[in-house]
C-alpha cells in the first residue's frame, strides 16, 4: 500500500515496551543527535521500502518504485521517515541499500551493448548451455537467448591447460586488432578457459582494452567468479558486464542526489551473500547485488533467530508472486555458490541462467498471494506460477481480475477480513472471489466455493511444503526440529498450515514483516567472500600451498571489508568444498581457524567425513577424497542481539469471534479474532484464531497457541 | 478421504520420487548419473503398478521402470519379501536395456504390511567385460550379469555378490558406491511414504493408487479419443555398425489406444548396438507421449494405452545373448522413426528428424613413458529437428535429455585437451524453419600421451532428413588432423601429436527454405549460423541483402 507508514520494532528498553512510543512534534522539539541513524532501503519490483532506525526505535514506509529514476522513490521515502523522527538527511549516519535493479535488467534484458571475448574454439559456451532440455515433454520448447548474441562474441588465439600452464601464448597484437573492432561497445566481458587458475591472459586483454577504448568497462571472469566450469563462470561474467554500466550510472546518480539532499554519509550495498560492501565494490561487481532483497529477508530472520537463541530455523517469506524458503542454522543463513536467475519456464530449474557467486541459498517457487489457480487435464488443481500481480490483482480486488488467486481462497476461508485488508485501503469483495473459484475450479470438480478455496489453498501450501522438504533433504536436515520464522505479506496466512504439514512445532512472526528485507539490511555485517577453484587430492595434500591459498583469499576478502570499515575487527571463516574423487557434487566443509592456519590432511578428512555422513548417512570407505573449491569469508562481527526472555503466558485474553476455515474438519468453525496490538508481552490466545494487523493476518491453527513477546513478535506454539 | 486430500497425496508422491532422484544424483559416482542425469526413480503400489516416476534425463527408462517391478515380484516371490530386503539386477531384458544400468527395487512396508515398492536405476561407469563400447559379439563379452536377486536379505548385505562384483569390474569402489547410493535413495522414499500414510491415517496405497490411475487413464484416453483414427507407415535408414539399418514402423490410432509396430525393421547386428524390446518400448512410447499427452505424468495407467510391438529377432527386439551395450545409439533414433509415421496422422505436430543419438565418445589415454592411463567419457549433442512453427534447437539433445560436461571438468578428469567445442554453421537443415545446428569438437591429448578414441556416432552416411521440401541437417564426420577419415563407430588409435576433428550432425528443416522470412535469414547470417554461400544457394538471398546482414 503506497505511503502507508507504520512503526515497528519497539525499543529494547524494557521500561518503554508497555508505553506507547513518544512521537516528538517537529515544531517545538528537535531531538539531540542520537548515536546513530541507520537507513535501510530495499527497491523491489512494486515497492521501495525505507526504514530508519535510531536508538529511539524504528520507522518505515513503502513508496511505489519509480522505474525511470529509482532514486526518486528513495528520496521520497527518506523524506517521509526523516520527518517522522524529526531528523534531517544530514543526520543519517549510514545508508544500506539493496535492489532488484540488476536482477530486473537481466530478466528484462535491459543491459548495455556488451561484447564477450573468449578462447578460440569456444565462442558459443554461453549459448550451448548444458546442451539439454529443462522440460522433457515439450516438443515446442524454446531456450532462453544468450545474454550476449553470437555476433558480439569474439575469440582470441590462446590456451591455458587444466594445470594453469600456457599451451598457446596470447599475442598482444591480436588483442589490439580486436579492441579496435570493438569501439562503440560500452562494456566487455572476458572469459578464457582455465583462467581461474591463471589470469595472465585475461589481464593482458583488460590492459589492452582500457588503453585502446576510452571509458570502456571491463569484467574479467578471473575476478568476477574465479571458479571452474566455464558455462557458469562465463555467464556470470557476461551478466556482470551487462549490468555494470547501468548500475555504475545509477549508483553514481544516487550518491550525488543523496548528497544534494544533505545525506553525505557512507552508502553501502547489500549483496546476495548476506553481507554489505562499499558502493565502489558494488559498482565493480554489480552481479553480486542480484537477489540482495531476499538476502536481506534471510538476514532479518536470522536476527530474530539469534534473539530467541534458535539454532535451527526455516525462514519463510511469501509475497505477491513468489515464496522463498531458506535454512538458518546457528543464526546464519545457509549459503551456496551457484544459483539461477531469470527462469523463463514456470520457475523450472535449468530454464534461467546460472550465476556463480556466493549467495544465500534459497528455494524460490512461484507461489504468492497473487498466484492464479486452474484445473488441468488430470482434474488436478494447479496454482501458479502465473500471478495476477497488483494489476489486475486477485478477483476480490475488483480491478478486472476474474481468475481465482490465492488471496481469493484466503478471503473465502475467512483468513482475511474484507474490510480491513491493507488497513482498509483495499476493500475486498468475497462474492467476486467465490464466483472466480466456482467458475474456474468448483464447476469443473463438482465442489462448492468453500471446498474449491480449501483445495486451492492446500495445493499451494503443499507446493511450498514439498519445496521445503526437498531442500531439507538436500541438506541432510530434519525439519521437525526446526522453528519457522515467517514474514512477507502472505506468509502469516499460510505459515501455520505449513507448520502442520512439515511437523514444525513453533512459528515466530516478527513485527515489520512487510519490510523485512530492509530491516535485514540494517542487521547485516560488512562481509565479502573470496572463492577460488584449485584441485587438490588429499593424498597429495600440500600444507604450504594450502596456507598460501588461504592467506591470499583472506587478504582479498579482508580488503573489501576494510574498505567499508577502517577499524573494525575482521573475522575470517574458512571453507573448502570436498568430495570423493569421481563424484560430481562437492559438499561444503567449514574449517576451524586453527586448521586453516595449520592445515593437516587428517584434520580436513575428519571434518569431511563427519559432514558427509551427516548429509548422506554414511561414508564411503576406500575412496580418494579431493578438494575443488576454497573460500574465505571476511566479516565484521555482528553485535549479539539482546535476547528475548519469554514472559510466562497469562491466561487467554478476551477476543472477538469470527468464522474461520478449519482444515482438520474441512469446515468453517468459530475462531478467536484479536488485533496484534492487544497481544502484548505474555498475552496468550488459543487457536483457531486470527490475529489481525494492517498489513496481514496471522492464522493460528487449532492445536496451537499464540503468545505476544516483548520485542513485538508473535510466538505460535503447538500445544503438546 | 476427500478429493482435495487425494490431490495433495498425488503431488506428494511425485515430490517423493523427485527427492529420491535428487538424493541419487548427489551421492552417485558415475559421471553418467551425476553430470548427465542418466537415472530414474519410481514408486509402485503393492500390485507393482507404477504410481509416479521422477522426470530425469532418460526417456529410455520410462516404460522399463514401469515394467521392472513385475519381474521382481515373479522372480523373488512376493510372499518371501520382508522389511530390510533390497533386490538388484542389471538384466538388459528385465531392467533398462544394457548391463551398465543397475536397477534396485526395495519393498515398502507400513505397519508391518507390504504396501508397495520403490525402484531406481542408474548407469554405472564400468561393469567389466570389454568396457563400454560397440565391439562386443555377445552379452557375455559386455560385462558381469546380475540376475534378479537379493542384494540385502532382512538388512543383511550379500557379501558374496559384492565380492564377485568387485573382482569382475574395473572401478569396483565406484560401482559399489553407486549400488549403495541406489539402495539409500529407495530408503529415503520409503521413509517419506510412511510419513505420508501416517499423516493421512491410511493403511496402504490402494485408495490413492485408484485415484491416480483412474484420473491418468481417463485423461490419456480423452487425448487419444480426440485424435483422427488413421494408420501410417514410415522408414528411416541409419548407419548401423558396418552395414546400414532400416528402422520401419507403422503407427495406428485406434480411438482407445495407439499402436506402433516395428515390422519391416532390419535383423540384429553382430555388434553391440542391438536393442532389447523394453528400450524400444520406452523410446517409442516417449515419442508418442510428447506428441499426444505431454502433460500427463508417467504411471502404469498413462502408459497403458500405448501398445508397442516388434517382431522377435529384429534389431529393436533382440533376445539373449545378442550384444546390447550401445543400444542407445539405435534407441535414440526411434522417436524420429515414429514421427515419420505420426506426421502423416497428426499434421503440424511433430518435429523433423534431428541428430537423434547423443554424440558420445570415450577416450583412453596412455603415457608410454610412465605407463599412466586414464579414461574420459564425453556426452555431446547435435542439433534437433525443426518444429512446425520454430527452428530446431542448436546443440541440444532430443530425445535424450542429458547434459554435457563442462570442458574444464573434462580436462581435469584426464590428460585430454578439448581444442574446440562450438556451433557448426550451415549444419541446420535449410527450411522455412531451420534445423538446429550441430557442433564442432576437436580432441587431443596432453603432450606425452597417446590415445584410443571410441566413437559412438550415427548419421555419418544418413543425415537427418527435412520435411516438406526442406533440406537435411549436416552429416557427422570424424577426421584425424592429418586428413584420415574415420567411421562413426568403434575404437581406433590416434598417433601422438594428432587430434580428432568431429563434426556433429544438425537437424532437418521443415518447409521450403525460399519461404523463410528474409529477416530471419539475415539474422542467421549476422549471427554466423549460416554462411553467405548458403544464404545465397538455399535461401535465395541477393548479394546486397547478404552485405547488409553481414555489415
Amino acid at each position: 500500500m503506497p505511503n502507508a507508514s507504520a512503526r515497528y520494532e519497539r525499543p529494547i528498553d524494557p521500561d518503554a515496551t508497555s508505553a506507547p512510543l513518544h512521537f516528538p512534534r517537529a515544531h517545538d522539539y528537535r531531538p539531540l543527535m542520537t548515536e546513530y541513524a541507520n537507513l535501510g532501503v530495499d527497491i523491489g519490483g512494486t515497492f521501495t521500502d525505507v526504514v530508519l532506525e535510531t536508538a529511539d526505535g524504528m520507522v518505515s514506509t513503502k513508496v511505489l518504485t519509480t522505474y525511470a529514476a529509482p532514486e526518486d522513490a528513495i528520496l521520497d521515502g527518506i523524506a517521509q521517515v526523516c520527518a517522522r523522527l524529526c531528523l534531517t538527511p544530514d543526520m543519517i549516519t549510514r545508508i544500506i541499500h539493496g535492489t532488484t535493479l540488476a536482477t530486473n535488467a537481466l530478466i528484462e534484458r535491459r543491459g548495455a551493448r556488451t561484447a564477450f571475448i573468449t578462447t578460440e574454439g569456444f565462442r558459443d559456451v554461453i549459448e550451448m548451455r548444458t546442451e539439454s532440455r529443462f522440460e522433457q515433454y515439450d516438443l515446442n520448447l524454446t531456450l532462453p537467448l544468450p545474454l550476449i548474441p553470437r555476433n558480439d562474441r569474439h575469440t582470441v588465439r590462446e590456451r591455458i591447460d587444466a594445470s594453469g600452464d600456457i599451451l598457446i601464448p596470447l599475442e598482444r597484437s591480436e588483442v589490439e586488432a580486436l579492441a579496435d573492432r570493438l569501439r562503440g561497445v560500452a562494456s566487455v566481458a572476458v572469459g578464457l578457459l582455465h583462467s581461474y587458475l591463471n589470469h595472465a591472459h585475461e589481464r593482458l586483454i583488460r590492459d589492452v582494452l582500457i588503453e585502446r577504448i576510452p571509458g570502456v568497462s571491463v569484467s574479467l571472469s578471473s575476478d568476477v567468479s574465479p571458479q571452474m566450469r566455464e558455462y557458469e563462470r562465463f555467464n556470470t561474467t557476461c551478466a556482470n558486464a551487462y549490468v555494470k554500466p547501468m548500475m555504475q550510472s545509477y549508483l553514481g546518480r544516487l550518491r550525488a542526489r543523496l548528497a544534494e539532499n544533505g545525506a553525505t554519509c557512507p552508502i553501502f550495498l547489500m549483496h546476495s551473500g548476506g553481507g554489505i560492501i562499499s558502493i565502489d565494490a558494488a559498482a565493480e561487481y554489480p552481479v553480486r547485488l542480484v537477489e540482495s532483497g531476499p538476502a536481506g529477508g534471510a538476514i532479518f530472520a536470522a536476527h530474530v533467530a539469534r534473539r530467541y537463541g534458535l539454532t535451527k530455523v526455516l525462514s519463510f517469506d511469501m509475497g505477491g508472486t513468489t515464496a522463498k524458503i531458506c535454512l538458518i542454522r546457528g543464526g546464519t543463513p545457509k549459503t551456496a555458490r551457484v544459483f539461477e536467475v531469470a527462469r523463463s519456464y514456470r520457475f523450472k530449474k535449468g530454464s534461467g541462467m546460472p550465476i556463480s557467486i556466493p549467495v544465500i541459498d534459497m528455494v524460490e517457487i512461484g507461489a504468492g498471494g497473487g498466484s492464479i489457480a486452474h484445473v488441468d487435464a488430470l482434474n488436478q488443481i494447479r496454482v501458479g506460477p502465473e500471478s495476477a500481480g497488483s494489476e489486475p490483482g486477485p478477483a476480490c480486488y475488483r480491478r478486472g481480475g476474474t481468475r481465482p488467486a490465492v488471496t481469493d481462497a484466503d478471503l473465502t476461508l475467512g483468513r482475511l477480513d474484507p474490510a480491513a485488508f491493507a488497513g482498509g485501503s483495499i476493500p475486498l469483495d468475497p462474492v467476486a472471489s467465490q464466483s472466480a473459484l466456482m467458475a474456474h475450479l468448483g464447476e469443473r470438480l463438482h465442489m462448492d466455493a468453500l471446498t474449491a478455496a480449501f483445495g486451492l489453498s492446500e495445493v499451494v501450501d503443499e507446493n511450498m511444503a514439498n519445496a521445503a522438504r526437498v531442500h531439507a533433504v538436500e541438506n541432510g536436515e530434519d525439519l521437525s526440529q526446526y522453528t519457522m520464522i515467517a514474514f512477507g505479506g502472505a506468509a502469516p496466512l499460510h505459515a501455520g498450515r505449513l507448520c502442520e504439514k512439515l511437523g514444525i512445532d513453533r512459528l515466530i512472526v516478527p513485527p515489520g514483516a512487510g519490510v523485512g528485507s530492509a530491516i535485514g539490511f540494517l542487521r547485516a555485517p560488512y562481509a565479502f567472500e573470496a572463492t577460488r577453484s584449485v584441485y587438490m587430492r588429499m593424498d597429495a595434500f600440500d600444507r604450504d600451498t594450502v596456507r598460501d591459498l588461504f592467506a591470499s583469499l583472506r587478504d582479498e576478502a579482508t580488503a573489501f571489508v576494510r574498505s567499508c570499515d577502517a577499524t573494525a575487527t575482521i573475522e575470517a571463516d574458512y571453507k573448502v568444498y570436498m568430495r570423493y574423487k569421481g563424484q560430481g557434487w562437492e559438499i561444503p566443509v567449514t574449517l576451524t581457524r586453527g586448521l586453516a592456519e595449520h592445515p593437516t590432511a587428517p584434520g580436513f578428512l575428519e571434518l569431511f567425513e563427519a559432514e558427509y555422513s551427516s548429509l548422506f548417512g554414511r561414508t564411503v570407505a576406500g575412496m580418494a577424497v579431493e578438494i575443488t573449491v576454497w573460500a574465505v569469508n571476511a566479516t565484521t562481527p555482528t553485535a549479539d542481539p539482546v535476547p528475548v526472555t519469554p514472559t510466562p503466558p497469562r491466561s487467554p485474553v478476551l477476543a472477538d469471534e469470527r468464522p474461520l476455515f478449519n482444515p482438520a474438519s474441512a469446515s468453517m468453525v468459530r475462531a478467536a479474532e484479536i488485533h496484534r496490538k492487544r497481544l502484548t508481552d505474555g498475552a496468550l490466545i488459543e487457536g483457531p484464531a486470527a490475529i489481525t494487523e494492517d498489513e496481514t493476518t496471522i492464522i493460528v491453527p487449532a492445536g496451537f497457541t499464540a503468545t505476544g513477546r516483548a520485542d513485538g513478535c508473535i510466538d505460535v506454539e503447538r500445544i503438546t | 478421504m476427500t478429493s482435495v486430500a487425494h490431490q495433495i497425496m498425488w503431488n506428494r508422491l511425485i515430490s517423493v520420487v523427485e527427492e529420491q532422484a535428487q538424493a541419487l544424483i548427489r551421492t552417485a559416482f558415475s559421471t553418467s548419473v551425476r553430470e548427465a542425469g542418466d537415472l530414474s526413480a519410481g514408486v509402485y503400489d503393492e500390485k507393482g503398478r507404477m504410481l509416479a516416476q521422477a522426470v530425469t534425463g532418460t526417456p529410455g527408462h520410462v516404460n522399463a521402470m514401469a515394467d521392472a517391478v513385475a519381474h521382481f515380484m515373479r522372480e523373488i516371490g512376493v510372499h518371501t519379501m520382508a522389511p530390510g530386503d533390497v533386490y538388484i539386477t542389471n538384466d538388459p531384458w528385465m531392467g533398462t536395456g544394457h548391463l551398465h544400468d543397475i536397477t534396485i527395487i526395495t519393498p515398502a512396508f507400513h505397519d508391518g504390511k507390504q504396501v508397495g515398492f520403490f525402484g531406481c536405476t542408474a548407469h554405472v561407469v564400468d561393469i567389466g567385460g570389454r568396457g563400454f563400447g560397440a565391439d562386443g559379439n555377445s552379452i557375455f563379452e559386455e560385462g558381469i550379469q546380475i540376475p534378479i536377486m537379493r542384494l540385502r536379505d532382512k538388512g543383511q548385505t550379500d557379501g558374496t555378490l559384492i565380492a564377485m562384483l568387485r573382482s569382475n569390474t574395473r572401478e569396483p569402489d565406484q560401482l559399489i558406491g553407486d549400488i549403495y547410493a541406489l539402495a539409500a535413495c529407495n530408503e529415503i522414499g520409503q521413509r517419506r511414504l510412511t510419513a505420508m500414510l501416517s499423516e493421512y491415517g491410511l493403511p496402504d496405497l490402494s485408495t490413492i493408487a485408484t485415484f491416480i490411475l483412474d484420473n491418468s487413464r481417463r485423461a490419456t484416453l480423452e487425448r487419444i479419443a480426440a485424435l483422427p483414427q488413421a494408420r501410417a507407415s514410415s522408414q528411416m535408414v541409419i548407419d548401423g555398425y558396418a552395414t546400414p539399418i532400416t528402422l520401419a514402423v507403422t503407427v495406428e490410432t485406434h480411438g482407445t489406444h495407439v499402436s506402433a509396430d516395428f515390422t519391416g525393421t532390419s535383423a540384429p547386428d553382430p555388434k553391440g548396438i542391438n536393442v532389447p524390446m523394453v528400450y524400444t518400448k520406452a523410446y517409442a512410447c516417449y515419442a508418442l507421449k510428447c506428441a499426444i499427452a505431454p502433460d500427463i505424468p508417467n504411471n502404469a495407467a498413462s502408459l497403458e494405452p500405448f501398445h508397442i510391438t516388434a517382431p522377435e529377432n529384429t534389431i529393436v527386439n533382440v533376445t539373449r545373448p545378442y550384444p546390447v551395450a550401445l543400444r542407445h545409439v539405435i534407441g535414440h533414433l526411434i522417436p524420429d522413426t515414429v514421427y515419420g509415421a505420426l506426421d502423416q496422422i497428426l499434421p503440424n505436430t511433430v518435429p523433423a528428424e534431428g541428430a537423434g543419438a547423443l554424440c558420445n565418445f570415450q577416450v583412453s589415454l596412455r603415457n608410454p613413458a610412465t605407463g599412466e592411463r586414464s579414461e574420459v567419457l564425453c556426452f555431446n549433442s547435435g542439433g534437433s529437428g525443426a518444429r512446425r512453427a520454430l527452428d530446431g534447437l542448436n546443440a541440444t539433445a532430443f530425445p535424450s535429455g542429458v547434459m554435457t560436461m563442462p570442458v574444464e571438468a573434462t580436462e581435469h578428469a584426464g590428460p585430454v585437451i578439448i581444442w574446440r567445442k562450438e556451433l557448426r554453421p550451415d549444419s541446420g537443415g535449410p527450411g522455412t524453419h531451420r534445423g538446429g545446428l550441430g557442433q564442432y569438437m576437436e580432441v587431443g591429448a596432453r603432450p606425452g600421451f597417446v590415445f584410443e578414441f571410441s566413437a559412438m556416432f550415427d548419421r555419418v552416411n544418413h543425415p537427418a532428413r527435412g520435411r516438406d521440401q526442406a533440406g537435411p541437417g549436416g552429416a557427422t564426420s570424424v577426421v584425424l588432423s592429418d586428413g584420415t577419415v574415420k567411421g562413426g563407430k568403434g575404437k581406433f588409435p590416434v598417433p601422438e601429436g594428432l587430434t580428432v576433428r568431429l563434426a556433429f550432425p544438425g537437424g532437418g528443416g521443415i518447409g521450403d527454405p525460399r519461404n523463410r522470412p528474409r529477416d530471419q535469414v539475415q539474422r542467421d547470417l549476422a549471427l554466423g549460423y549460416i554462411t553467405p554461400d548458403s544464404a545465397r544457394t538455399f535461401y535465395g538471398l541477393t548479394d546486397p541483402e547478404i552485405e547488409s546482414a553481414t555489415a
